[in-house]
């Protein structure tokens, strides 16, 4: 598809308030209309995704008085994959007196973003993050202290200052218990009702507004109607899309693809965050990859073998004839170059055939030096929980042969297009989190993540949707509604089609090779020659998944088949709208690389005056063209500038 | 990493749903890398499973980082099975010796009925926390998070409760399908937190009611639930909870 022939419109409307950054969100909360208390019981809003974003934002809409839906594909809100962020979670407190402000953490977010995300969003998450650590730290969540009893912080990429709070490797699964336990008064208070192991398979849209989603219930799978006045989406992002990620098995893209499909704009798809030191497929059995935190790098060196295909373990390999080749090619930053470029020279490397392990898709991290020059002790205070996760799944003691690594998609910064209410272009449909697009631009910094969906859930989506509900009427509508029928036709017409497909190939076997191709062509590094090869790969993947797919048992059971299968067969669709994106977006940026757009030592270059904005695509129809929708970014407080590693 | 691969017998149990009764099903599988993890052996015997038109088994899991909790299966009898503080997801298959024969099971108890196969219910569990499991802040509420400080080995003690997964392994391998455990690690980490000191003993009243209402067993303390727990939970936190309900039983305002 070439892109001239997009049609392509500046119609979005952000909503950003005006002023200067620091008033705008208390002005945007002045003008927002407001919901009486004792209306807000008349209102339903339906939250899906228990994460930090969903769980959040249920809570606090419950505790506002609103009458909240909850729903989540695993059997508990306690499992959603919030839960398996390990670092910990940014805030502007400034406790270490290190010059941290509000301010700066906006400045780092937006320039660690490489300037593609939306400066008024980027400013109130960082107003905000402060709120965060307090509500958390109230509900019981036991972060770090100093003796004294007082909170402690450490550092992480992307920031010159300690303003990252952390509960040791486990601040996901603290915070989301915290949101958790929060969601869970609510339903003793009568206020939310859980719907567990319900999947959301599609949007009820009503006189133009979000009223409602059908879900399957994964144990009986009977199709349900859930009508309310708003929805509100917090399902992640699309990592599994690239089949082998950091996320966990279950998240998936559908929930946000079936809103794009009735008309919620996705922004970015392209930007993704690919980590660098994650532990390697080991066969192809690997159903996942799992992140070995980044610090690692501090005091292992990151080498390969010169000779091609040399098989001999790592100690035999003499030093001059192994390749460090981070060392070689960054001397500055070394094994600390940054995670897009450590990652995309791990690939480069082992395209080489310089790879090492059975697959060839590994590269060592080598802790010999560090050892000997500071002895067995000192390395395993700093690392000692990592070197044992390591040796758990893979049986090899790092204190004695190297790490082997390998890069893996971890996030994606991309999402459902949002205004600053974080609305969709469908009123009454917000997007949450992972889910929605906005802070990150194309590329994340650490501790970010766990902040945003905090912000969103707790502090965001409370103000904002109580303006949509106070601006419009609401008729009462049954199941009976045409809107609601043919929605929930729709869902029942796609699930018997996939049915009755009657091939032999399973849905992991599909999902593996679609990720494959993503990997190959819309991984790392993109060509415009790759990424239209793998438009055309995955068109002809996605007409013989409709042919030649084979499903077991029926739809009126727990048939995890088919919830896969139903999941793979939305990646098939939206990983063509990836590759066109990264097509579309002729510049180097962030977790987007073009090889096209590179200086001569490789940096990645951006063009800012024909892409600094955010690319929102609509939806046309399986296989149609999508319409490319533009939001121009403006920066008027982080000035423009190339972020440099030299 | 060198690649051996091994066969297994595998023994599983097999229940189409609630309502029907369940049965051990044999199944042979060939050439299982011993690098897969134990969930990755059940997957390629489901690939093949489906590959013949036969239905694969049903389990729960999610992270497959061993936080999760959904994951948790009866593997020889043992919950996670032999490795210590070692999910499902993170056993891998190099525990095991060539031409093995493994019985997978569901979590067996009364509190947690069998969905499918090795899926079971735990909404137990959320019950438990819904009675009381929180400290009541509603968001917007909090005073400054440094406001109160917090001896920082009352902190690590609560963070050691507060590691609980969920998983549900503590019941499962007790002889009384008992919840004390996870119930102790709730009601400990927030006994142990000023915030969670308002409501503390309200809180264990009514947990340890609901535990008892949702059928789980009584303690024992014989300490099966601590072998098995992946996230190295402690029976100390039994022994809190006891001294939490018994001062609010003797010593509090609380009926």
């Amino acid at each position: 598809m070439a892109i001239a022939e997009l049609s392509i419109s500046n119609i979005l409307d952000s909503k950003i308030p005006d002023g200067p950054i620091q008033d705008k969100w208390d002005k945007c909360k002045f003008d927002l209309k407001l919901v009486n208390p004792s209306n807000k019981r008349k209102f339903n809003i339906i939250v899906v995704g228990t994460g930090l974003a969903g769980g959040a934002a249920a809570a606090t809409l419950g505790e506002l008085g609103y009458n909240v839906k909850s729903f989540c594909i695993q059997d508990s809100p306690r499992r959603a994959h919030s839960i398996a962020a390990q670092g910990g979670i940014n805030a502007a407190k400034n406790y270490p007196n290190d010059g941290d402000s509000i301010w700066r953490l906006f400045y780092d977010t937006v320039k660690g973003g490489d300037f593609r995300s939306r400066e008024a969003n980027v400013y109130r998450l960082a107003q905000v993050s402060n709120n965060i650590i307090d509500q958390c730290t109230a509900q019981g969540v036991p972060f770090a202290r100093e003796y004294g009893g007082f909170l402690m912080n450490r550092s992480f990429g992307g920031a010159q200052v300690s303003r990252t709070f952390y509960c040791r490797g486990q601040t996901g699964q603290q915070l989301l218990l915290g949101a958790y336990q929060s969601l869970m008064r609510q339903v003793s208070a009568g206020k939310v009702n859980i719907y567990s192991r319900r999947e959301m398979l599609d949007v009820i849209i009503i006189d133009g507004k979000a009223r409602g989603i059908i879900t399957r219930n994964l144990v009986t799978g009977e199709f349900e109607t859930h009508t309310a006045d708003a929805v509100v989406l917090a399902t992640g992002g699309y990592g599994n899309a690239w089949y082998l990620s950091t996320n966990g098995n279950g998240s998936n893209v559908t929930a946000a693809w079936r809103c794009h499909k009735k008309g919620a704009f996705f922004a970015n798809p392209c930007f993704t965050q690919i980590h660098p030191t994650c532990i390697p497929r080991s066969g192809d059995y690997q159903s996942k990859l799992t992140l070995m935190s980044e610090s690692l790098r501090n005091d292992g060196r990151v080498w390969v073998p010169k000779r091609e295909d040399d098989n001999r373990p790592a100690k035999d390999i003499p030093d001059n004839e192994r390749d460090y080749y981070l060392e070689r090619r960054y001397p500055s930053f070394g094994n600390l170059a940054p995670r897009d470029i450590a990652s995309r020279a791990a690939k480069l490397e082992c395209d080489k055939g310089h790879g090492v392990n059975d697959t060839g898709q590994a590269v060592y991290l080598d802790f010999r030096d560090a050892i000997a020059r500071d002895g067995e002790d000192v390395i395993r205070s700093k690392y000692g929980n990592l070197f044992h996760m390591y040796k758990k799944i893979t049986g090899d003691d790092p204190y004695h042969v190297p790490m082997q690594i390998y890069p893996a998609v971890h996030y994606t910064m991309g999402g459902l297009w949002v205004d600053y209410h974080l609305q969709t272009t469908i009123p009454g449909l917000y997007a949450l989190g992972e889910a929605n697009f906005s802070d990150h631009g194309a590329n994340r910094l650490g501790a970010s993540a766990l902040m945003q969906g905090l912000a969103d859930g707790y502090f965001v989506i409370p103000y904002t949707i109580g303006d949509h509900l106070a601006r419009h009427s609401f008729e009462k509508i049954s199941e009976d509604h045409d809107a609601c029928k043919e929605a929930m036709e729709n869902v029942k017409g796609r699930v018997n089609k996939i049915m009755s497909i009657g091939g032999n190939r399973t849905p992991n076997q599909f999902h593996k090779e679609l990720g494959g191709i993503l990997w190959d062509y819309a991984g790392m590094e993109r060509t415009k020659a790759g990424l239209e090869t793998a438009i055309e790969k995955v068109q002809g993947l996605r007409s013989e998944f409709w042919e030649d797919l084979k499903i077991v048992g029926k739809n009126e059971e727990l048939n995890q088949v088919l919830e896969k299968a139903g999941r793979v067969a939305d990646y098939m669709e939206f990983a063509e709208l990836i590759a066109t994106d990264a097509l579309n977006r002729e510049e180097s940026c962030g977790g987007h690389f073009r090889a096209e757009h590179q200086t001569a030592d490789n940096e990645a270059m951006r063009h800012d005056d024909e892409f600094a904005y955010v690319a929102a695509w609509e939806f046309n129809g399986v296989g149609e063209k999508p319409s490319l929708h533009k939001e121009q970014l403006e920066f008027e407080n982080v000035p423009l500038a190339t972020r440099s590693y030299k | 990493m060198s690649h051996a691969t091994i066969n297994l017998t595998l023994k599983i149990w097999r229940q189409p749903n609630a309502e029907t009764k369940g049965r051990f099903e044999e199944y042979k599988l060939e050439g299982v890398s011993t690098h897969a993890s134990f969930l990755e052996m059940l997957d390629i015997l489901n690939d093949e499973l489906i590959e013949k038109g036969e239905e694969p088994v049903a389990f729960d899991h999610d992270c497959r980082e061993g936080v999760c909790g959904m994951c948790g299966m009866m593997i020889n009898g043992q919950a996670h099975g032999p490795d210590n503080e070692t999910t499902t997801c993170q056993l891998h298959m190099r525990r095991f010796q060539h031409n093995d024969k493994i019985t997978i099971e569901p979590w067996r108890a009364t509190a947690f009925p069998v969905v499918k196969d090795l899926v079971v219910d735990r909404t137990a569990f959320d019950r438990i926390i819904t009675a009381g499991g929180y400290v009541s802040v509603n968001t917007g509420n909090a005073p400054d998070a440094n406001a109160i400080p917090i001896p920082r080995k009352d902190q690590q003690k609560a963070m050691d409760a507060a590691s609980c997964i969920g998983c549900g392994a503590c019941v499962a391998a007790c002889k009384n399908a008992s919840a004390m455990l996870f119930t102790s690690a709730k009601v400990s980490q927030l006994a142990l937190l000023p915030h969670g000191k308002s409501e503390r003993s309200e809180r264990v009243l009514k947990m340890v009611a609901k535990m008892d209402e949702e059928q789980f067993g009584s303690c024992t303390n014989t300490g099966e639930c601590e072998a098995a727990c992946p996230a190295g939970i402690s029976l100390d936190n039994i022994a809190r909870m006891n001294r939490e309900y018994l001062k609010a039983t003797l010593c509090s305002n609380e009926s």
